[in-house]
């Protein structure tokens, strides 16, 4: 695969190449269904199989292995058209620690689809944090569909961020479950800038099994333009001392439309679980205090809403 | 003529007055006070001297250096040099300390925001990357605002309660900031209640129920004030109700 292919791609998420050039950091890019550079580590095992329509791909963090320095991969196609589907299986062993920056890159995308699936299992005491940047074109002409099941064990964690601020959205519908085991912690945040005919949808469920289990979830979503969004958040709690929080906020702008259902669900006396959702349009005392400072009302918007999504 | 005059300006809501034909000159380059007991109409004209939305349906006229700015938008004003810190500041989630002063500064360089951060007794490498958020105390929000002034170097700041829910060393920081603010020349128009707050002015207006009591300089207000206004007593005091004249 050419070096001009993989240039392209780094470009089209402002990644220089030398983030790719160390020793020390592994990495794995796909474009499409091929493989068009890859670099593993000791105790990081990446095993990838072509399919006609993407990859199916194997990671396993060997126990009580620690990468130090954040791994990136890049799922992206460049034509215009195109189906990308990525099936992933995940394995972080106990006391195994290890933090993957994604990014999903379509910059020239008129009719193509994302689609992952991925399974992925923390093991007792280990961390897995996975933050996923999406860059989209100016066409809006992208399907996302990723899904996701995650087991937390004992005391593991589990941190994960999505984060599609770039580019017009297209169609996102987003499907993460995850569960946590005893003293486990969960953390899933969502931040979506939604424009034009953009639609969002995020269906993210956290169980709290365990004992001192704890789960927050989140999502910041603006909605501009005629963009719809539909957060549909639910945590369960079902140990003694498991301790949650569901946080929705939505901003919304010109002809867009928002929707949270919060759904928080306590099976033992000893657990606890909040919630919170504020919807409706940028907050008019923070407004005018950016115009105050010499802001129009346009750009002081943009910035608090650059606020909340960051 | 002073750079901002107001101009037989009332406002009323639901029917009731709230500002009462009021006619007030700001000198340029003084430190004045608009003071008086709550409910005077002391913020209600602040925001409209600034224009904030739900107190543009005045009538009379607010001109800045001679130049009505009635029908100027908040931004529009503010960049003719004029601004406001509230009594209790916006909460930003997520916007960092270092882009929210920026927005105010001319150049948006690191080192204006830096420089701003320090004036106001705030350690600059300790909030520059922090957000303007929850986390804040709301005295360290009031120093980040006043930093956001301090950096926009505007012509007149109106300052509401600036002794509003900070402690008493906060405070004399924020007074520190408001000599700088005259030394740098700009206007600054103190609303308050406060004895204290009074004590920084040249110059000052006495408001009760919409209309300016008396006005002259700050030393023989507050003598009113200390003695006389609170319980506020003017609808026994005829001789006092006026609001003609000028600073």
């Amino acid at each position: 695969m050419s070096e001009a292919l993989i240039q392209e791609i780094l470009e089209s998420i402002q990644l220089h190449s030398s983030a790719l050039d160390s020793p020390n950091v592994a990495h794995l890019v796909i474009h499409s269904n091929k493989v068009v550079s890859s670099h593993a580590l000791p105790g990081l095992e990446i095993q990838v199989r072509e399919l006609a329509e993407g990859i199916d791909a194997d990671i396993t963090v060997t126990e009580g292995t620690v990468i130090e320095q954040p791994v990136h991969m890049c799922f992206g196609m460049l034509p215009q058209e195109g189906v990308q589907r990525i099936v992933l299986r995940v394995d972080v062993q106990p006391k195994a620690r290890i933090s993957i920056i994604a990014h999903c890159t379509f910059p020239n995308a008129v009719n193509v689809r994302h689609l992952m699936d991925a399974e992925i299992r923390i093991g007792q005491e280990a961390h897995y944090t996975y933050f996923e940047r999406h860059v989209h074109g100016k066409e809006g002409g992208v399907i996302v569909v990723p899904k996701a099941v995650v087991d937390v064990g004992k005391r593991a964690r589990f941190h994960t961020e999505f984060e599609l601020l770039r580019g017009r959205v297209g169609q996102i519908d987003i499907d993460y479950e995850t569960t946590c085991r005893d003293f486990g912690v969960m953390e899933m945040t969502a931040r979506i800038n939604g424009t034009g005919e953009d639609v969002i949808k995020i269906r993210e469920v956290g169980h709290l099994i365990g004992e001192g289990a704890r789960g927050a979830l989140t999502s910041k979503i603006a909605v501009r333009g005629n963009a719809r969004a539909e957060v549909y958040n639910k945590l369960t709690a079902s140990a003694a001392y498991a301790r949650g929080h569901v946080d929705c906020k939505e901003i919304v702008q010109d002809n867009g439309v928002a929707m949270a259902i919060p759904i928080v669900e306590v099976n033992h006396p000893k657990a606890h679980v909040t919630h919170e959702a504020a919807i409706g349009s940028v907050d008019t005392r923070q407004l005018e205090t950016l115009m105050a400072r010499g802001l129009n009302e346009d750009e002081a918007s943009e910035m608090i809403i650059q606020g909340m999504l960051s | 003529m002073g750079i901002i005059q107001v101009r037989n300006l009332s406002l009323a809501f639901d029917g009731k007055r709230i500002l009462n034909q009021l006619n007030l000159d700001f000198r340029e380059g003084s430190i004045h006070a608009i003071v008086g007991p709550n409910g005077a109409g002391k913020s209600t004209l602040a925001s409209t001297i600034m224009g904030l939305s739900g107190f543009r349906g005045i009538t009379g006229d607010i001109r800045f250096k001679g130049e009505s700015i009635v029908d100027l938008d908040i931004h529009e004003r503010a960049r003719k040099g004029l601004t406001l810190a509230w009594q209790e500041p916006a909460r930003y989630e997520g916007l960092a300390v270092r882009h929210f002063i920026a927005a105010s500064t001319p150049d948006k360089s690191k080192e204006s925001v830096l420089d701003a951060l320090s004036r106001v007794g705030l350690n600059p490498l300790e909030y520059y990357d922090r957000a303007v958020d929850k986390t804040l105390s709301g005295g360290e929000r009031k120093k980040i605002e006043l930093a956001s002034i301090l950096a926009m170097r505007p012509r007149v700041v109106i300052l509401d309660e600036p002794d509003s829910g900070i402690d008493v060393e906060s405070l004399e920081r924020i007074f520190d900031a408001i000599k700088i603010l005259q030394q740098q020349g700009t206007t600054v128009i103190l609303i308050t209640h406060s004895l204290t707050v009074l004590k920084q002015a040249d110059h000052a207006f006495l408001m009760c129920h919409g209309e300016v009591l008396d006005r002259g300089d700050a030393t023989r207000i507050i003598q009113y004030f200390e003695g006389r206004c609170l319980p506020c007593h003017h609808k026994n005091e005829p001789t006092l109700n006026g609001s003609g004249g000028t600073a």
